[in-house]
C-alpha cells in the first residue's frame, strides 16, 4: 500500500470520528473510565502486593524459649518448627548473636555505651528462632501452633497489614473486575454503535468506491481506524491523569500516614506495565467493536 | 468487449427482469440502449459491473468470464470501467477536485499522477474553473460532467452510462451526449442507455432496443423506436 494511500485512510478516520461527534465522545469517554478504573485498580494492587512483598521479606515471626531449655530440646523445637507448611526457612539467633545485633543497632553510634555490659548479656534469655513464612496470610495459623508449643516463651509477630486487608482486597478486586468488565462491554457496544452510524453516514460513498473498484481493505480500513482511535485515545487520556494524580496520591499518603512507613512504588514502576496494558486493551477494544460491526453491517 | 450469451436474471422467481437477451458489443464501438421504464436496462448494467448475478447465461465483459471472477477480483476487474447514471453520484461534502481525485485515490494513484490527471480531465469537459465548487453549487448539467470526468479519470475501457441525461435540460443533455461522442473517438467502448429520442434519431449510431426484459431490435445507425 502506497504512503499516501495509508494517510488516506488514515485521515478519512479521522473524518469518521470528527463527523459522529457525540458518538465518538461517548465512546472515548466510556473507554476512559474504563482505563482508568483499571489503571486505579492495577496501582491499588500492585502497590498493595509490593507492601506485602517487602513485609514479607521482613522476619515473620520470632519464637522464644522457656528459661532454661536445653540446646537439645531447642533443636528438637526447630525441627518440629520447620516441617511446618508455612514455613520457609528458620535461624538460631543465640543469645550472644542477639546481643551483638542489637548494639549495632542501638549502640551504634556511642559503642562504648554497650561496653559496661560487657561480660554480662542483658539478653541472656533472648536466644531465638526467626522464622521465613512462605506468606503473610499463613502467619496466623503459624502463631497459634507456636504459641502451643512446649517449651516457649512468646512468640512475636509483625502484625503487617496483611491479614484484615486479603479480605476486603478480595471484594475490592472482584467489584473492580466486574465493573471493568462491564465498562468493557459497553464500550465495546459503543465503539459498535459509533461505527454502525459511521457507516450508514457513507454508505453512499461506500457504494460509490466499490463501483469504482476499491478493495475491501480500502474499503473497511477507515472504520477500523476509527475505532483504534478512539480506542487509543480512551485509553492514553486516563493514562495521562493516573500518572499525574498517581504521584500527588503517594505523597499525600507518605505524609498523612508516615507512622505506617508504607513504601509506595515510583510512578515509573507501575507505568511500565500499565501503559503497554492500557494501551493494548484500549487498541483491542477498539478493533474488536470495529471490526464486529464491520462484519456485521459492511458485507462487501 | 461485451458478450451476453442467453442471459436472465428474475429478481423474483418466475418473473425475469432480462429473460434470456444475446448481445456483442466490440471495442470501441457506441451503443445506445433504449427501451420502456421496466423493460430491464438498469439490470443489464449492473449485470455488466456484477453487481448482481444472472440467474442464466454467460456474460464477458473486457475478456473476463464474469462467472468465475471471485469476489476478491472484482474490484480489479471494476477497474476497467465506468459508470454514470441520472442522478450524478456526487459526493456532496467534497468539492469537485476532490469528487474527481476520490476516484483515483480509491484505485491507489499516487498523488502526484492524481494532481496532473485531474485538472485534465476537468478540462475535458470543460470545469476547469470550477474545481473548488460544491455539488450543490452547480447546475445538474455540470454535476454530470463532474460525474463523467470521475468515471473517465482512471481510464476505462468501457464506460457505463444509465440514463445520463435524464435529469437534463435539452442543451445539457446535447452537452453530456456530446462529450460521450468524444470520449468514444478517442477509443473508449461507451454504452448509453437513455430515453432522449430526439438525441438518439439525431447521432445515428447503434441502438439496442429492450422490451419486458428481452432484445427487441438492434439496428446499426438506427432511431428510437416508437413503444407499444
Ligand atoms: N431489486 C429489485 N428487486 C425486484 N425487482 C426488481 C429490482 N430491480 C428491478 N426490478 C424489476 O425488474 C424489472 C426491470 O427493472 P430495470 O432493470 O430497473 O428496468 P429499466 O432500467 O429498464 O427501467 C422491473 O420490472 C423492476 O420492477
Ligand atoms: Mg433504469
Amino acid at each position: 500500500m502506497r504512503i499516501s494511500t495509508l494517510f488516506y485512510l488514515i485521515k478519512q478516520g479521522m473524518k469518521n470520528i470528527y463527523r459522529n461527534k457525540m458518538f465518538s465522545l461517548a465512546s472515548i469517554a466510556t473507554m476512559t473510565a474504563c482505563i482508568f478504573l483499571f489503571g486505579l485498580f492495577f496501582s491499588l494492587v500492585t502497590n498493595f502486593r509490593h507492601i506485602v512483598k517487602v513485609a514479607e521479606e521482613g522476619v515473620g515471626v520470632t519464637v522464644f524459649f522457656n528459661e532454661g531449655l536445653s540446646e537439645s530440646e531447642i533443636q528438637e523445637l526447630g525441627k518440629k518448627i520447620e516441617k511446618r507448611d508455612e514455613v520457609m526457612h528458620i535461624t538460631f539467633v543465640s543469645a550472644e548473636e542477639a546481643w551483638e545485633e542489637y548494639q549495632q543497632v542501638y549502640f551504634k553510634e556511642h559503642p562504648e555505651l554497650a561496653d559496661g555490659f560487657k561480660d554480662d548479656n542483658p539478653l541472656a534469655n533472648s536466644a531465638h528462632y526467626e522464622i521465613f513464612l512462605k506468606s503473610v496470610e499463613k502467619q496466623d495459623s503459624l502463631v497459634d501452633y507456636l504459641t502451643s508449643l512446649e517449651g516457649v516463651r512468646r512468640v512475636n509477630h509483625s502484625d503487617v497489614v496483611a491479614n484484615t486487608l486479603t479480605d476486603v482486597n478480595m471484594i475490592v478486586a472482584y467489584v473492580s473486575v466486574a465493573i471493568i468488565i462491564i465498562l468493557l462491554a459497553v464500550a465495546i457496544f459503543l465503539i459498535g454503535n459509533t461505527i454502525t452510524v459511521g457507516i450508514a453516514v457513507r454508505k453512499e460513498e461506500i457504494a460509490i468506491m466499490k463501483l469504482i473498484g476499491a478493495t475491501d481493505i480500502f474499503v473497511r480500513a477507515p472504520f477500523v481506524i476509527e475505532g483504534a482511535v478512539i480506542g487509543l485515545v480512551g485509553s492514553a487520556i486516563p493514562l495521562v491523569i493516573i500518572y499525574i494524580l498517581y504521584n500527588k496520591v503517594i505523597q499525600f499518603m507518605a505524609e498523612k500516614f508516615s507512622i505506617l512507613s508504607l513504601e509506595f512504588l515510583p510512578v515509573d514502576n507501575i507505568f511500565r506495565y500499565l501503559l503497554p496494558v492500557s494501551l493494548a486493551i484500549g487498541l483491542g477494544v477498539g478493533l474488536f467493536g470495529s471490526l464486529t460491526t464491520i462484519r456485521k453491517h459492511l458485507r462487501v | 468487449m461485451i458478450h451476453l450469451e442467453n442471459v436472465r436474471k428474475e429478481y423474483i422467481e418466475g418473473n425475469a427482469a432480462v429473460n434470456g437477451i444475446a448481445l456483442h458489443v466490440e471495442k470501441g464501438e457506441f451503443v445506445f440502449v433504449v427501451g420502456d421504464s421496466g423493460s430491464g436496462k438498469s439490470t443489464l448494467i449492473k449485470l455488466l459491473l456484477k453487481e448482481l448475478e444472472p440467474t442464466d447465461g454467460e456474460i464477458v465483459v473486457n475478456r473476463t468470464h464474469l462467472k468465475s471472477l471471485k469476489k476478491k477480483e472484482i474490484p480489479l476487474f471494476r477497474r476497467n470501467i465506468g459508470v454514470v447514471f441520472q442522478d450524478f453520484r456526487l459526493l456532496k461534502d467534497r468539492n469537485v477536485y476532490e469528487n474527481i481525485a476520490f476516484a483515483q485515490r480509491v484505485i491507489e494513484t499516487s498523488t502526484k499522477k492524481i494532481r496532473k490527471n485531474v485538472p485534465a480531465m476537468l478540462s475535458l469537459v470543460g470545469l476547469a474553473g470550477k474545481y473548488r465548487s460544491y455539488p450543490k453549487q452547480l447546475s445538474g448539467g455540470e454535476q454530470q460532467r463532474v460525474a463523467l470526468a470521475r468515471a473517465l479519470v482512471n481510464e476505462p475501457t468501457l464506460l457505463l452510462a444509465d440514463e445520463p441525461t435524464g435529469n437534463l435540460d435539452p442543451k445539457n443533455s446535447w452537452e453530456i451526449m456530446k462529450l460521450l461522442e468524444e470520449v468514444n473517438r478517442r477509443g473508449t467502448t461507451v454504452l448509453v442507455v437513455t430515453h432522449n429520442r430526439e438525441i438518439v434519431d439525431a447521432m445515428k449510431k447503434r441502438v439496442v432496443t429492450m422490451k419486458k426484459g428481452v432484445i427487441i431490435s438492434d439496428e446499426k445507425k438506427g432511431g428510437y423506436l416508437y413503444e407499444n
